[in-house]
């Protein structure tokens, strides 16, 4: 029944083949069933079933690679093709390709797209991949698509089926492998959790639901997977549900989501009519490029896919429920809250990307939706990185903002920088979770502040490797960060603005700017996690002696088996110096090898893409990622350009990044560190304050400051958190009293939004103000941040708050009177008006006989005189 | 074997049940395994029929009726004996076989006070052959005997075996329900009248008929427009109370929380889908051009009590009122499916009443269940039964996840090709209203989600209060309760996987409800035409109809 | 010998025993009353059937109300019996079983 199915070529191709490629439903199908046998069996297995999540998901990674080698492979067989100029027909090793796949196609009864329909668009792919390729003409390479009915109605046919191109294996092979370097570390990391099995019971469901939405077919597909991995998620966060916490945590991941699924609901079936009743996304790519899908509703359609990106992945002003999605367990955020879920948006946006580049009008603007909201969210969510205690928190944020940035690739029309970021932010980020996974093992918190410090010593591979991976995430050459992130800002166009004249898609300045202060800002960020986790001393003994069990009944490592803690002292060499209980120790193998291999695949990634004639290296090693993944001349992927490289661009960000580490490392490194050795007490002493107001020259007093922010900042996370979520929640009409003000304490500050306002600049500006001390400073941070806090409490927060309200208010007022009321009233007033109608009757039924009998002789003598008058 | 279906599956799988509950009569109140026994066997007798009949049902002819048995009842009204199953039916008749077996068994493990175990497992016996007969009778009296059978046994039900104020619901439910009945039985009689059977193909050899097979091919096209305006208007209010539809769906909400759990799991699997099915089956096919005029309205109720019902749920505190708040919303998808007046539209519409039975059926049992340990519904004080009752925790959230429309589950589609049908109505219908209809029927796949959640974190999450958390009363799963939802717990996820189980049965049987034979332009066409084209259609089908009659 | 002087007297009767029926507490009076307003009736009947010439005799009806009244009595005052030894009044306005 299942077959393979070669679409109409828009411009000549060749379409992919191979029997992984076709197959690839193995791949999620093998987590599936990983999944359910856990479910039933895991708990009688010896390991709890992790043994067969893990045998399963490296099962699959060991499949992604060759699936995507077989791709790898028919992307340089379409290489060594030539086109025929004259008929444009496709040959191979001197066989017509396009002539056996049409004769194949002919007997294939589901081969939809219309044969001459899309030449017109053809044409120009054609001009352009040869444009591109500068020299000799290649065919294209279509996905190779396999498809069945699953269910049909109406006349309609629904599919499902599985679409494999470049896309589909990189994010085949980031998600096996991330989940499987996620399934071996959380073996020790949840090792002796109550629900151990179940933890990994829905590590396989996810890993099968993303699998499943990566390799779909068509939109309803990807909606399924979509509400699929929303779901795990929202088990996985809640997955210590005994606290509110928790499970408010996840309530609002998955309400946040569903709002944004309305979106994608309404988006999926606009395009489903408006590209003549298909859920094929070729098909519906193909339609919106050829201009035969009506530009209104391409717009409103991507409008509301934008509404369903927005939510998913954490984009301004949906991002919310992502940082108090931290609530779950660190290896879940790594998988799901960093690498693989929150790029889905991404994903769908990247898939669908002729709907978008068409509806949007990417091409040759310089501004719109999709664009305007990832930028807006990188600089949102690097802003509030800078102010988390919380390292998860950092993280999340961070997270926010480099999707902010694949967003805004995306909406400039640098398609394949998007997805060379999402590749390497993947490694890095998930590099970074686990890191501070391990950190928090050791000391039995996130917090950076309270419980963290000096950890270098204790934990030197941890450190190394997050070390790393900060690196990566800050963009420094030559780490994998700099050449996505590089990429991205050429996609935007680049210096184009002031050389009159764009390179790329159009000449989106703003976005570049945005870009490039968000870049500073993450170095700076990533400096300041670094000084306060591993630089310094230890904060976080000074409570362990003895309240240590307490430590275990509320914190996520209570979740260690004690028994197992005390094993893994012995397979890890680099605790021998500390001896007693309360001292945080390097963690075990299981954890630290996944980092190891992230923190290699940190550094090396980045090289998969470098830029185009990059130190005159051969073409073979050159944009290698690209040339693999970019579907170039199908007639489903729109025609998009590609900026050129440029070295001063490349240069400048580097000198931003470097500038705003060296800033950081200056405030950090050098001014908190040399002047207060004792970093507790630099960081908790409260009485500081006020020096810090009188005078700021002194290194004490500048880092008194900083406590300071620090202290506002914390909130500001929770309130942007408990602002979105009610954000959701009013858009829900979710205002039950599922309470969402935790944290909008006014006291508390918030802080670094200003840097969103005035950019990179002020935050050097004020950094130095902050510095030598001066009271313009603490105005700045006063004023500026109080008034971010406004209209953080009162625009976003209040509105969001007045319409949860006030739907609460109407739900009871539609209950109590309207339904209870006047409906529901209208129904007794019935009962009680015949009811009322005995009650007089009643008085009539006497008991007495001669009554009844005066009243039948009345009626009878009535009668009796009302026949003598008619007759 | 095969013959002996064909002309006798139908009528046993109906009265074997009632039989059982003679049978029962006989036997003294005191032998209550023979009860249990006798009541448990008429309904496994039944689903084993109905599975039979499942086997030999050609699915090929799906939209025709199956099994027909057409013999003489009442001939002074020209009222006969007519059964037969189309791809619309069957699925319908196979849930309730399945519910109620299901139900019984439950009960065994739980009979609410006052016990007696006799006269409630008759009482259950009797409804379903109520609700079996609705789903197979193609005669209009028929159909409304047995409509009208299942109302007696459920306000028993409710009124004795109920909670605190279980005489008022019960009380309600019944003439809310009589009520429209009453209109209904008018709008029968219209018909009867008005419309001429012997157009029809199917037609019987008199004018006037009850025959359901000639009425929805025809018969009725020479009931003029605005007759069939206030036919459909009965129509409507008589169905629309058992769906109940807003604003009728106040009876409802007392009733679900009143009644004893078996009664709610009833009720909701199988009950509410009477006044559905009387759209599809009766209303739509039988006066088409009303229908279209009706449909703006029933579109908009539809939506209405989308939202409705899911502000009603955010603003309960007992967990069963919230479920039966939520079947208010459910419905809503249901009703939003049917006024699109497509084949789509209506196929999801059945696939919804298949869902939400399944889904719904199952959150009515575990309230029942829940209460039975905690003896309260507040959500208020309850609390951590994921640490009590893991299991129970397990299978309420699945159920939780079911009922919000999650994919991979059966409810998802009832939910979402019912928005997908309303972005493209019926031609005759303007399509602008029904996209507006659609966006906020959207919105409430996002109350159903808050609303659910809100109950599961209320009930399942968290631990539990201290006035519970030691109570031994509280335990996991019982064996009944297994038994009784394990074939519910995987035939949603069944249906969720392969929706074409049931797409398949229905898609032929609706074809065939739209359409109209033995008349010049069918009826499924003019609901196809735009404007005045569709409103000449009719017309033309009008007079076409009264020359052939004449 | 007119007819109406016969109507007169049934009238008569009939008003005398509507009379007894409703006015009268003592329930024995009330059935004697009713056989008044029977036999009221029954003078009627013949009346008509003597004057107006009927094909059927009109006395057979009057027989059949008379063998009806007899039998009505019976059950009548049986009841009253009982009403009696239940109660010891046969008093009308006492029994009142009836009142809703």
């Amino acid at each position: 029944m299942s077959f393979f199915l070669a679409a109409e070529a828009g411009g000549p191709t060749i379409t992919a083949e191979g029997w992984f490629l076709e197959n690839v439903y193995i791949i999620p199908l093998i987590m599936a069933i990983s999944f359910a046998t856990i479910l039933f069996f895991g708990k009688r297995m010896p390991r709890g079933g992790s043994e067969v999540g893990i045998a399963a998901v490296g099962v699959c990674f060991l499949l992604a690679l060759i699936t995507a080698g077989q791709w790898i492979g028919q992307v340089n067989r379409a290489d060594s093709c030539t086109i025929n100029p004259e008929d444009q027909h496709v040959i191979c090793d001197g066989i017509d390709v396009t002539e056996a796949e049409k004769a194949a196609a002919a007997g294939d009864p589901v081969s939809t797209f219309g044969d001459g329909e899309f030449a017109a668009g053809a044409t120009g792919f054609t001009a352009f991949a040869a444009e591109e390729d500068g020299e000799k003409q290649h065919p294209g390479v279509k996905a190779a698509v396999s498809q069945r009915t699953w269910w049909s109605n109406g006349g309609i046919d629904f599919t499902v089926g599985t679409m494999v191109d470049g896309l589909t294996v990189t994010l085949l092979v980031v998600v096996t492998l991330i989940s499987s370097l996620v399934h071996i570390y959380s073996t020790d990391y949840v090792a002796g959790d109550r629900r151990y099995t179940h933890f990994f019971a829905f590590l396989s469901l996810f890993t099968a639901a993303m699998l499943f939405f990566v390799t779909s077919e068509n939109t309803l597909q990807m909606i399924v997977g979509w509400e699929l991995v929303g779901v795990c998620s929202f088990a996985l966060i809640g997955h210590w549900w005994e606290d509110q916490d928790n499970s408010d945590a996840a309530l609002k991941a998955f309400l946040t989501n569903r709002v944004g699924d309305m979106g994608l609901l309404i988006g999926m079936i606009v395009l489903f009519f408006a590209s003549g009743e298909t859920w094929s996304i070729i098909g519906i790519n193909e339609a919106a490029i050829s201009g035969e899908t009506s530009h209104t509703l391409l717009l409103i359609g991507s409008l509301c896919l934008i509404a369903a990106v927005m939510s998913k992945s954490g984009q301004f002003f949906l991002h919310t429920w992502l940082p108090d999605a931290m609530a779950g367990p660190t290896p879940v955020s790594a998988l799901i809250h960093a690498a693989t879920m929150v790029v889905a948006g991404i994903y769908l946006v990247a898939r669908l990307y002729g709907v978008f580049f068409e509806g949007l009008s990417i091409s040759g603007s310089s501004l719109n939706a999709l664009a305007l909201v990832g930028g807006l969210t990188t600089l949102v969510g690097a802003s509030l990185a800078f102010v988390q205690d919380d390292i998860k928190k950092v993280l999340a944020y961070s997270t926010i903002s480099q999707l902010g940035y694949m967003a805004m690739a995306l909406g400039v029309g640098a398609w394949t920088a998007a997805i060379f970021h999402l590749f390497t932010h993947a490694f890095f980020k998930a590099l970074l979770f686990l890191g501070a996974g391990s950190v928090s093992h050791a000391v039995h918190s996130f917090d950076m502040k309270k419980d963290m410090g000096g950890m270098r010593k204790f934990m030197p591979t941890t450190y190394k490797t997050f070390l790393i991976g900060s690196i990566a995430l800050a963009g420094l050459p030559p780490l994998a960060g700099f050449w996505s992130k590089d990429e991205i800002l050429v996609g935007t166009g680049g210096w184009g603005f002031f050389e009159g004249e764009s390179h790329a898609n159009g000449a989106y300045t703003v976005m570049l700017i945005m870009g490039m202060i968000t870049a500073a800002m993450t170095a700076a960020y990533m400096t300041r996690v670094m000084y306060l986790t591993f630089f310094g001393e230890f904060r976080g003994g000074h409570h362990d002696d003895h309240v240590h069990d307490e430590d275990h009944a509320h914190d996520e490592a209570a979740e260690v088996d004690h028994a197992h803690a005390v094993a893994h002292h012995d397979d890890d060499s680099h605790d021998d110096h500390h001896g007693h209980h309360g001292e945080p120790h390097e963690s075990g193998p299981r954890i630290l090898w996944p980092l190891r291999i992230l923190a290699f695949l940190a550094v090396v990634v980045g090289f998969l893409n470098l830029p185009k004639g990059f130190l005159g290296l051969p073409k073979s090693i050159l944009q290698r990622f690209e040339h693999f993944v970019e579907p170039v001349g199908v007639s489903y992927f729109p025609g998009i350009s590609h900026g050129d490289p440029s070295w001063s661009l490349a240069i400048v960000s580097t000198i931003v990044v470097s500038l705003a580490v060296g800033v950081a490392y200056r405030y950090y490194f050098v001014t908190v560190n040399r002047q207060s050795p004792a970093a507790t007490e630099m960081v908790n002493g409260p009485t500081e304050r006020f020096p810090l107001l009188k005078a700021g020259h002194t290194m004490l007093k500048n880092r008194y400051y900083l406590d300071h922010i620090y202290d506002g900042g914390e909130p500001v996370g929770a309130a942007g958190a408990t602002a979105v979520a009610t954000i959701f929640g009013a858009a829900a009409g979710l205002a039950l009293g599922f309470s969402l003000d935790n944290g909008l304490d006014q006291d508390f500050v918030p802080s670094l939004i200003w840097g969103v306002v005035l950019g990179v600049t002020v935050f050097t500006i004020v950094s130095l103000a902050l510095r030598t001390g001066v009271g313009v400073a603490s105005f700045v941070k006063g004023r500026l941040a109080w008034a971010a806090n406004w209209s953080h409490e009162h625009l976003i927060d209040g509105t969001v708050d007045t319409i949860g309200e006030t739907s609460v208010k109407s739900a009871n007022f539609v209950y109590r009177y309207i339904d209870q009321g006047v409906i529901d009233g209208t129904v007794n007033a019935a009962g009680a008006g015949s009811s009322g109608a005995g009650d007089e009757l009643r008085r009539w039924s006497t008991g007495q006989v001669q009554q009844y009998a005066t009243v039948m002789f009345a009626g009878a003598t009535l009668l009796a005189g009302l026949l003598i008058i008619v007759i | 074997m095969e013959a002996f279906l064909d002309d006798w599956g139908l009528t046993l799988v109906t009265f074997i049940p009632l039989a059982g509950a003679l049978l029962m009569m006989g036997i003294p109140k005191e032998n209550e395994s023979e009860h249990k026994t006798i009541a448990l066997g008429a309904t496994l007798v039944a689903a084993v029929i109905g599975v039979l009949l499942l086997f030999n049902f050609d699915y090929g002819a799906a939209g025709e009726l199956q099994f027909v048995v057409d013999k003489s009842w009442i001939d002074v009204i020209n009222s006969r004996y007519i059964v037969g199953i189309d791809g619309m039916s069957l699925p319908l008749l196979i849930l309730t076989l399945g519910v109620v077996p299901l139900c019984i068994i439950y009960s065994f493990g739980h009979f609410p006070e006052p016990h007696n175990p006799k006269t409630f497992l008759s009482l259950i016996l009797v409804l379903e052959t109520g609700m079996l007969g609705s789903f197979i009778a193609q005669d209009l009296i028929l159909f409304f005997v047995f409509f009208e059978v299942v109302l007696l046994p459920m306000f028993f039900l409710i009124g004795v075996w109920g909670g605190d104020d279980r005489r008022y619901a019960s009380l309600k439910f019944f003439l809310y329900t009589l009520f429209g009945s009453a209109l209904m039985l008018i709008s029968f009689l219209a018909v009867f009248f008005l419309a001429d059977g012997t157009v029809a193909e199917a037609a019987a050899p008199t004018a006037n008929t009850f025959d359901m097979r000639a009425l929805s091919t025809g018969a009725t096209g020479v009931i003029s427009r605005n007759a069939q305006l206030w036919i459909f208007g009965g129509m409507f209010i008589g169905f629309g109370v058992k769906v109940p539809m807003f604003p009728f769906h106040t009876w409802l909400p007392d009733a679900h929380t009143q009644a004893p759990t078996v009664g709610s799991v009833i009720l909701a699997a199988v009950l509410l889908k009477l006044g559905t099915y009387g759209f599809v089956r009766i209303a739509i096919p039988f006066l088409p051009e009303a229908a279209a005029a009706w449909a703006p309205v029933i579109g908009l109720l539809a939506v209405i009590g989308i939202i409705y019902g899911a502000l009603g749920c955010l603003a309960q505190s007992d967990m069963k009122r919230l479920i039966a708040f939520s079947s208010v919303a459910h419905m809503g998808f249901v009703m939003l499916g049917i006024s699109t007046l497509t084949d789509f539209g209506i196929n999801a519409a059945i696939f919804g009443m298949i869902a939400h039975g399944l889904i719904t059926g199952m959150l009515f049992f575990v309230a029942g269940s829940v209460k039975d340990r905690y003896h309260t519904l507040d959500m208020d004080r309850l609390g951590g039964l994921l640490v009590q009752a893991p299991k129970m925790g397990w299978i309420l959230g699945f159920s939780a996840m079911a009922s919000l429309g999650l994919p991979g589950l059966a409810g998802f589609w009832g939910e979402f090709p019912a928005i997908l049908a309303a972005y493209n109505p019926a031609e005759i219908l303007p399509e602008a209203t029904w996209r507006g209809y659609m966006v906020v029927a959207a919105l409430g796949t996002v109350l159903a989600a808050g609303y659910l959640l809100w109950m599961l974190q209320k009930t399942a999450f968290g631990t539990p209060s201290a006035e519970f958390e030691d109570d031994p009363h509280i335990h996991d799963v019982t064996t009944y309760e297994w038994i009784a939802w394990a074939p519910l717990l995987v035939l949603i996820v069944v249906f969720g996987f392969y929706p074409n189980a049931i797409f398949d049965l229905t898609d032929p049987a609706v074809i065939k409800s739209l359409e109209v034979e033995g008349v010049a332009g069918t009826a499924g066409g003019c609901l196809e035409m735009g404007g005045n084209a569709a409103q000449q259609c009719f017309d033309a089908m009008r007079e076409a109809t009264g020359t052939a009659s004449g | 010998m007119y007819l109406v002087q016969f109507l007169l007297l049934s009238s008569i009767l009939f008003c005398i025993g509507v009379y007894g029926v409703l006015a009268r507490r003592n329930a024995v009076l009330v059935l004697m009353s009713i056989e008044l307003i029977l036999n009221s009736v029954n003078i009627n009947l013949i009346a008509f059937g003597r004057f107006n010439g009927a094909t059927i005799p009109a006395e057979v009806f009057s027989l059949f109300i008379i063998a009806v009244a007899a039998a009505e009595v019976g059950v009548g005052l049986a009841l009253v019996l009982t009403i009696y030894r239940n109660r010891k009044s046969i008093d009308l306005h006492e029994v009142d079983l009836l009142k809703g």
